[in-house]
């Protein structure tokens, strides 16, 4: 950390993504349980949530290697899943681009649903900040979630089998989105993209390899371009 | 034989992630971005996440596609807290909470 307002955007950094360790403990755990009881061993369970950190495409994953599906399936399937960080990737690179390529090669690593949702919350609020305290927020964030992530994918594969269904974990998951895009809805345009999305996910959703989810997101982004151009000329 | 399958999965995955997640914050660094895929990227959130939630709520897993009213309440309620209050904690807090509780009353 260069000097100490960097160092106290590292520490509100770690605080605003504090809260959600509590849900990616859960998922984290979730998912050693499950691979666990799929057969896998401790070093690919470890692997797995190390290499990839991104939950949903990791049960995607599971579940089609189960199903014995082919490889080229699989990756497209749960690759399809993680596009939506190529759009987290080009939201954030406007607010830590002028970082040296370690420290973006650093937090590339880990811009997850929860470190993106809550550093964009931040950035969005605060967009005169200086690239330093962005990053450091950005790491403060990292922080925080990473070795939750870590430790909990370790015990999830220790616990094994030993969290019973009426725990209803698998509701973690939605709930998490739900809470990472709730406190955003701030603005007309915003609420009119967040309904335009779940419409077209609603009716798009017999799309393959979760295709849908990319054609919901690129015409709700448009919606909500269009409504603010469309308020601001009403303001004007 | 599976653990051939397990193992090109981990690391293909791994390293196909790691590039989306690269790509722009890698590839176009400081430069400016045009005003108009700015306003786009400011509803990268409200567009992605919900597209992603909306079928897992209407038709949840844990039921087999069935829609279930304890997770459309807890669902429900997570949404109205988290816009109401502004905060994912107390989004995810009241969406558990309704869910355990329905889960219990209606299960």
């Amino acid at each position: 950390m260069r000097s100490t307002t960097d160092r106290s955007a590292f520490f509100s950094g770690l605080r605003a993504c504090a809260p959600f360790i509590l849900v990616v403990v859960p998922f984290g755990m979730l998912f050693g349980v499950l691979a666990s009881e799929a057969g896998w061993d401790f070093v690919q369970i470890l692997a797995m949530g190390f290499l990839v950190i991104a939950g949903a495409s990791q049960f995607a994953a599971l579940q089609l290697i189960g199903e014995q599906a082919p490889f080229l399936i699989i990756l497209a399937t749960s690759l399809a899943v993680n596009l939506r960080m190529a759009m987290y990737s080009a939201s954030i690179a406007p607010h830590i681009g002028p970082a040296p390529l370690w420290q973006r090669a650093l937090a590339a690593y880990m811009l997850t649903d929860q470190t993106y949702g809550v550093a964009i919350n931040h950035y969005t609020m605060h967009p005169n900040e200086p690239w330093t305290r962005k990053v450091a927020y950005f790491f403060g964030a990292i922080t925080a979630i990473c070795p939750a992530w870590y430790a909990s994918t370790l015990a999830g594969a220790v616990v094994g089998q030993a969290i019973p269904g009426e725990f209803a974990l698998d509701f973690a998951i939605p709930i998490t989105f739900i809470a990472l895009f709730a406190p955003a809805l701030r603005s007309l345009p915003h609420l009119v993209a967040a309904v335009v999305s779940i419409v077209v996910a609603l009716n798009l959703a017999w799309m393959p390899y979760n295709s849908w989810m990319l054609v919901a997101a690129a015409v709700a982004m448009v919606a909500g371009a269009l409504t603010e151009v469309w308020v601001e000329r009403r303001g004007a | 034989m599976n653990d051939t399958l397990i193992w090109s999965v981990i690391v293909a995955l791994g390293i196909g992630t790691y590039l989306i997640r690269f790509s722009f914050i890698g590839i176009i660094g400081d430069r400016e971005l045009p005003s108009w895929v700015l306003r786009l990227l400011r509803y990268v959130p409200v567009a992605v996440m919900p597209a992603l939630v909306a079928p897992l709520v209407v038709w949840p897993e844990a039921t087999g596609g069935e829609p279930d009213l304890p997770r459309i309440l807890a669902a429900s309620a997570a949404l109205v807290v988290g816009a109401w209050r502004r905060d994912a904690l107390a989004s995810i807090i009241a969406g558990m909470a309704v869910l355990y509780l329905a889960l219990w009353l209606l299960g």
